[in-house]
């Protein structure tokens, strides 16, 4: 497939009172058109600014470094103007709760049809019949009217589908989805990401699927990449990084999951906690930034800097002890 | 809604007072008995059968002259609240959208009005301007827009960081964009409550100007002006009263109206109200 986002080398330096620190450092990535692609990481791994830079609206004083190239295009070096245009109508995000990401107060056709008729140039009838179609699409029943009804008549659930309604409105090519199910109970979440998944596959779009939890991964996404700390630990096929992961942050965020469908006798093993917590902003200790909390550390994870390399088909790891080789 | 419009008094009187001035000043030539401008009558007699409201110190119908007060006062207070509510508005929506220099010059230059005393900086702007009822209405313009910009600056404020307006963002509107699609709809609400409340005070504010000479001149029939005749021939009652009570009523009207309307946008302020 093509390679449709293709991230190089970038780093966000954030402004804190302490000066600047580096909250996204070093990060390339690719996602192909078509290609539902997952970034976890625990809080603060950097997943949520590393998905705002994409749209170039980071926090004020930011400073990127490294490339963000969409079909070519380097975002990055963008005009507002430009920017603006790329918004909405190339990617779009949905964000992570649906309580407050719709407008309280303005009915959900307009909300629907604002931006797709700046974006496309459409008159108010061709763009509220597509809103409709939309809404459709999403499972909304009776879209008609729901198109006049406002946010807060819809559940958690139905309000996520309308959010990415909204999000897909100008027909974008990447959809970056933040958290996208952290706020919905879990029947609801089965749904909605069965709905990223299909869109994908009807639309040939590509979805960033952000989140904490690696069971949300297991079912969605093909490709995973794993961040810690800005930088990215681990990359590759989701399933291979699922069943034999090679770092051990991967490990232990997989040891941290409950498995029940493992059956009876073995759901009971006793869920096991990365110890320790992640570095703060501007106290990421040097080497290896998961080397203070790492059971497999080595002398030299304190001093070097493990940098990403291939170890296998598409796999990437950034871990040179490699503690957890699979023997081949 | 447990406290309906039709089941508040005062908020029913005052519209109904409102609404009758309103037929008052549409059809006051219809209505008066007189010209409110002929010298033709007796100077000085009570109010009668012939003269309701008695005749001023001129000759003059003063029932007549109070109904065509109306055509002056009320639509000014209107266009004038109008004007404020729509500079203050876009200054405190600027500022508070884009924050930073604009924010700070636009807030001091509303503290720097807030400063003084309204009816105090409206004379100083109306003396400046020259006496003259547009300069009276200028001047409380001048004095009413900053209570619309801070308003409006702080729903802004508390709106711009709101998820649905970084959503709106992100999916590619500009910020004048989500400032007038996002953000003005929170925004009506509270604005049109304070422009009600405001509305009587700039009649009172329009009047004061008047009533000092800085504002319409004779031989205007203005509700101001002609209670500041009143006062000249302080014996005879009705020339000063009846202006006045004019002056009384349309204010108390349109303050009922706010309170109303506030209570019915705001469900906070009016719990809080009731549980003091």
């Amino acid at each position: 497939m093509d390679e449709l986002l293709r991230v190089e080398h970038l780093s966000v330096a954030l402004p804190t009172r302490s000066g600047y620190h580096k909250a996204v450092d070093d990060l390339s990535f690719g996602v192909d058109a078509g290609e539902i692609m997952g970034i976890a990481g625990e809080s603060g791994s950097g997943k949520t600014i590393t998905a705002l830079s994409l749209f170039g609206l980071l926090p004020p004083g930011a400073r990127v470094t490294g490339s963000i190239r969409l079909d070519g295009t380097d975002l990055t070096a963008l005009s507002g103007k430009q920017l603006r245009d790329v918004r909405g109508r190339q990617i779009a995000m949905v964000s992570q709760d649906p309580a407050t990401a719709l407008h309280p107060i303005l009915p959900v056709g307009t909300q629907l049809t604002e931006h797709m008729r700046h974006h496309l140039g459409i008159d108010k009838t061709e763009a509220r019949s597509r809103a409709a179609g939309l809404l459709k699409t999403v499972r909304i029943p009776d879209p008609e009217r729901a198109l006049r009804a406002y946010p807060g008549q819809f559940s958690g659930g139905m309000r996520q589908r309308i959010a990415i309604a909204v999000a897909l409105a100008a027909e974008p090519r990447l959809l970056v989805a933040d958290e996208p199910t952290t706020a919905l109970d879990v029947t609801v979440q089965a749904g909605i990401l069965r709905l990223l998944d299909r869109l994908c596959r009807e639309r040939g779009m590509a979805v960033i699927v952000i989140t904490h939890d690696l069971g949300v991964m297991s079912a969605t996404a093909s490709r995973l990449a794993v961040m810690y700390s800005g930088r990215l630990a681990e990359a590759g096929p989701t399933s291979e990084l699922l069943t034999r992961p090679r770092h051990p942050y991967t490990r232990g965020l997989l040891d941290a999951l409950p498995h029940p469908e493992a059956g009876p006798g073995m759901g009971t093993a006793p869920l096991v906690p990365i110890g320790g917590s992640p570095p703060s902003l501007g106290r990421v200790p040097d080497g290896c930034p998961f080397h203070p909390r790492c059971p497999y550390a080595e002398a030299t994870c304190a001093t070097a800097r493990p940098e990403p390399v291939p170890v296998a088909a598409g796999h990437l790891l950034a871990c040179p002890p490699d503690p957890l080789r699979v023997s081949a | 809604m447990t406290n309906p419009p039709w089941r508040r008094p005062l908020a029913l009187a005052g519209l109904a007072v409102i609404g009758a001035w309103a037929v008052i000043a549409i059809f006051a030539p219809l209505i008066a008995p007189d010209n409110p401008l002929a010298q033709k009558f007796t100077i000085l007699a009570g109010p009668s059968g012939a003269h309701w409201f008695g005749t001023d110190e001129l000759g003059r119908d003063v029932f007549s002259r109070v109904l065509s007060g109306a055509r002056i006062t009320l639509p000014l207070a209107v266009i004038l609240i109008i004007a404020a509510m729509g500079i203050g508005a876009i200054i405190g929506g600027v500022a508070g959208f884009f924050g930073g220099w604009v924010d700070n010059i636009a807030m001091r230059v509303a503290d720097l009005v807030f400063a003084f005393p309204g009816i105090i900086l409206a004379l100083a702007v109306a003396a400046a301007l020259g006496p003259q009822l547009r300069n009276a209405v200028i001047a409380v313009v001048v004095v009413s827009w900053p209570s619309y910009a801070r308003l409006v600056r702080s729903l802004v404020l508390s709106a711009r960081s709101a998820q649905y307006v970084v959503a709106s963002r992100l999916l590619g509107a500009s910020g004048l964009r989500v400032l007038f699609t996002d953000i003005r709809p929170n925004a009506a609400g509270p604005v049109l409550v304070l422009a009600a409340l405001d509305i009587g005070n700039a009649v009172l504010l329009l009047s004061g100007l008047s009533f000092l000479g800085l504002g319409a001149q004779p031989p205007t029939a203005e509700w101001g002006a002609m209670v500041a005749e009143g006062t000249q021939n302080f014996n005879d009652w009705w020339v000063g009263m009846f202006p006045g009570l004019a002056i009384l009523t349309v204010v108390l009207a349109f303050n009922f109206i706010g309170d109303a309307l506030r209570d019915m946008l705001d469900p906070r302020t009016a719990r809080a109200v009731r549980n003091i």
